[in-house]
């Protein structure tokens, strides 16, 4: 069945596609604009209880293990872009290698993640109190690190199934570019992250 | 696949833009250590991040080749973001009282 039958031969006054982009890419960057404001607002809020809180608490002694999760996620961006690369040249076992690593790294980021909130645990943070100084700095940190952590975990299960279903031809190329966006999205969040919850939080 | 003939690699540009990405990462821990004012940090991490997110945004999400799609994002999150800023100067009066009131012993 062609286009115009599924259209009920309406096709030719269909609307063009905005900014000539296809209906689920549009869609992802629609998501990404709200999911922009979202984290926007905790950072926001998380910046605002900071300004307003004398005590709050300096507990990061280390940049090792957040450089080292910096450098894994922006990393996997790459990975990501080389995987859409060979995707779009038709190199289907490539992309999915690609796709794969991306995923890998994903996953280790999120192992890291979950290391280093034990850690923070272990020394007694919890969301309503910590020893440093005022309580709303675990509820803070836990609510805004906790969300982008979701995302990434997302990201990992998303790029694994559209992976294998690109792969199996049920997905294509632009498929997998849109999944690529959303990827690059959590990447972006945490440039932000990094600076305002971390390195501005370090005991000197 | 449609695309699949003539398409064109962009790998080199990616990793241009990777390793820009990763120095600016590299510059903002090393302002992290650095002896300076908290909203100096601040203001020198954010600058540093909101380039890092234009370049991911312009080259990893490639909105720099379609400048249509470029307009209606930027203006529609730059709305967003700016409108959130309304309620800083109460979290001033947090610790000093009235808005500014006190600002000159801050």
């Amino acid at each position: 069945m062609s286009h115009a039958d599924t259209m009920g031969g309406h096709a030719g006054v269909m609307e063009k596609p905005a900014f000539s982009v296809p209906a689920k890419k549009m869609a992802m960057w629609l998501f990404i604009i709200a999911d922009t404001a979202t984290f926007a607002g905790c950072l926001v809020a998380y910046g605002f209880l900071r300004n307003a809180t004398p005590d709050w608490p300096r507990p990061f002694h280390s940049i090792t293990n957040v450089a080292l999760m910096t450098f894994i996620l922006v990393t996997s961006s790459l990975t990501m872009l080389f995987a859409i690369d060979a995707a779009k040249a038709g190199e289907k076992a490539k992309a999915l290698q690609w796709t794969l690593i991306t995923a890998g790294a994903g996953a280790l980021f999120a192992l890291l993640h979950i290391r280093e909130w034990l850690g923070l645990i272990g020394e007694g943070m919890t969301l309503l109190k910590n020893p440093w100084g005022t309580g709303l700095f675990g509820a803070a940190f836990f609510s805004i690190t906790g969300l982008h952590l979701l995302h990434v975990t997302c990201g990992v299960i998303a790029l694994v199934v559209v992976g294998i279903r690109y792969q199996g031809g049920r997905y294509n190329a632009d498929d997998l570019e849109i999944t690529g966006l959303y990827w690059h999205f959590v990447d972006l969040v945490w440039m932000f992250v990094v600076p305002l919850v971390y390195l501005l939080n370090l005991s000197h | 696949m449609a695309m699949a003939e003539g398409h064109k690699s962009n790998a080199g540009r990616y990793v241009i833009v990777y390793i820009c990405i990763l120095a600016i990462a590299f510059l903002q821990f090393v302002i992290a250590y650095s002896n300076i004012t908290a909203p100096q940090m601040f203001a020198r991490m954010l600058f540093l991040a909101v380039v890092e997110g234009a370049l991911a945004l312009l080259f990893f999400m490639h909105l720099s080749d379609n400048h249509g799609l470029l307009w209606f994002v930027v203006v529609f999150t730059v709305f967003v973001l700016l409108a959130m800023q309304y309620g800083w100067t109460d979290s001033f009066r947090e610790l000093l009282g009235a808005p500014w009131s006190n600002y000159s012993k801050y």
